[in-house]
């Protein structure tokens, strides 16, 4: 298996989440009560216990706040996708979100670096939100 | 958090016992090499199962009671990863203090060395939104810690020359455990020459994986004083996770030592400075130095130019990890009793080549998970109190 064929498998929390995705969509959950987003997705806002959460559509546009280049794979990632860079994305949205990061010079990532959203189809027709550091 | 009664002294660890060699293998498994150790810990203390009224096991105390055919009045199998050996002697100190139980043995035995090579089955990570959010971009738990380590380099200045010499250091106090799987010693290059794995991290950044062993028996400090080893005291305990996955913490450069860790010295009355000898979990590099920022050892940030100058190693100001640790001498997966047997070795004067000298206070500190899960424990001489 290779990270093209991951399939998801979405709780009634995250189904949302994931069917937006095989439209190219990225949806934040948002708590109207706390007036926050909430992520990961869950039954329930962890600031107040409202099970009334919303969805708030994301530009993707963030920046670098942790990167790690990979040259062995973990799974489901196989020998062929490798090197890869899995990093942590500070969204405009106020979110911090893990992605894979794709640039020509994976070594070149740096923390800061401005980011933009891109997808990859994986498995039954969804797709797995990824970012492209403009710069390199 | 309201003030009770307090553990300080109130329980002592009596009786210790490991299991592990220079191969990294095992010839016992299971079952088999926890009665080994449970044994060789309860004879260490002078005691028997007779004795023994609580269990602590990570997988299930249920079905080690079973096992051992006692009926425990204290019973724990509370998950929080390598951290939980030192949750355990918590929970145990806790009982004892107040009455629940008085002798209380702790144990684990892991072959995930001996396990692959027969092709038996690995340890299957529980499901959850990691599943979701970050396995399918291919990030496991040392990619989860390369992120914390990136993060530090990039808000610290810390480098990897620095992170290295944690490795190189810990093999040095290695080469005085002859049960430890490398004695070789080791430079800062030759980590900066291992492969890379998941940057910034090297291979020789990261834990081994062997088959491992231990066992401890924790009693009351009155009864301590009846048994034949130097007593050695809880004097103060604290745990705290603040996530799991990685993805939920919320600094990537802060632990939960930096609250257990003041917590747990403050029970203990004590200051870091007090401190002759840390056994910080060091399933990575990165993760050592955090704890030594974290429990207040250097101020934040500055860990990276102190394992530099060489203060954990032989001779330096802060011994750290005096067997070898998780980098050197065994990682069989939850490595965090260890830590504990090796403090109460020193405490006791037993530590041989490796002894540190006029020893008072030491730390264990356990980490679990995904710098997730950290339990404090501070043990001390007769003499501390």
């Amino acid at each position: 298996m290779s990270r093209n064929e991951f399939a998801p498998l979405p709780s009634a929390a995250t189904a949302r989440y994931w069917a937006a995705t095989r439209e190219r969509r990225l949806l934040l959950q948002w708590c109207p009560n706390c007036e926050r987003h909430v992520h990961h997705p869950r039954e329930a806002c962890p600031g107040c216990l409202s099970t009334e959460l919303q969805w708030r559509e994301s530009a993707g546009r963030g920046t670098v706040h942790a990167v790690s280049v990979h040259y062995r794979p973990f799974a489901p990632m196989t020998a062929e996708d490798c090197p890869y860079a899995v990093a942590f994305v500070d969204l405009e949205d106020g979110v911090r979100f893990l992605a894979n990061v794709t640039a020509d010079d994976l070594e070149a990532i740096r923390v800061g670096d401005p980011v933009s959203l891109q997808w990859s189809p994986i498995a039954d027709g969804y797709h797995l939100p990824v970012f492209h550091a403009n710069a390199h | 958090m309201r003030s009770t009664r307090s553990l300080r002294g109130e329980a002592a660890i009596v009786g210790i016992a490991e299991a592990a060699s220079p191969t990294g293998e095992l010839p016992a498994r299971g079952r088999t090499l926890e009665a080994q150790v449970i044994k060789a810990a309860l004879d260490d203390a002078g005691l028997t199962l007779a004795d023994v009224d609580g269990v602590a096991h990570a997988d299930s105390s249920l079905d080690l009671a079973e096992f051992l055919s006692i009926a425990p009045a204290f019973t724990e199998s509370t998950y929080t990863g390598g951290s939980g050996y030192e949750l355990y002697v918590e929970k145990a100190a806790a009982a004892i203090a107040t009455g629940l139980a008085e002798t209380i043995v702790i144990v684990y035995a892991a072959t995930p060395r001996s396990d692959r090579k027969q092709g038996l089955g690995g340890w299957v990570e529980p499901a959850g939104p990691r599943d979701e959010f970050e396995v399918p971009y291919g990030l496991g738990l040392m990619g989860s810690y390369a992120l914390a380590a990136d993060r530090h380099m990039s808000q610290y200045g810390t480098t990897e020359e620095q992170l290295a010499s944690i490795a190189v250091a810990t093999r040095q106090w290695a080469g005085f455990n002859p049960m430890a799987r490398f004695t070789d010693p080791l430079t800062v290059d030759d980590v900066l020459a291992s492969p890379r794995i998941c940057s910034p991290l090297h291979q020789l950044d990261c834990c081994l994986v062997t088959d491992g062993a231990g066992a401890i028996v924790v009693t009351s400090t009155e009864r301590a004083k009846d048994l034949r080893n130097p007593v050695v005291p809880v004097l103060g305990a604290a745990s705290l996770h603040s996530h799991n996955m990685i993805h939920a913490m919320p600094d990537l450069t802060v632990t939960p030592g930096a609250i257990t860790g003041k917590r747990a010295l403050d029970h203990a009355g004590v200051t870091a400075g007090d401190v002759g000898l840390l056994m910080g979990y060091d399933s990575f590099t990165i993760t050592a130095l955090l704890h030594l920022e974290d429990l207040g050892f250097v101020p934040k940030g500055e860990a990276g130019a102190f394992v530099a100058d060489g203060n954990t190693r032989p001779g330096g100001s802060l011994p750290m990890n005096t067997n070898g640790g998780g980098l050197s001498y065994t990682h069989p997966g939850m490595y965090g009793i260890f830590l504990l047997t090796e403090a109460v070795r020193q405490l006791r004067g037993a530590a041989g080549a490796r002894q540190i000298q006029d020893l008072e206070i030491a730390v264990a500190h356990g980490s679990g998970q995904f710098l997730s899960a950290m339990s404090t424990v501070v043990l001390g001489t007769e003499a501390a109190l």
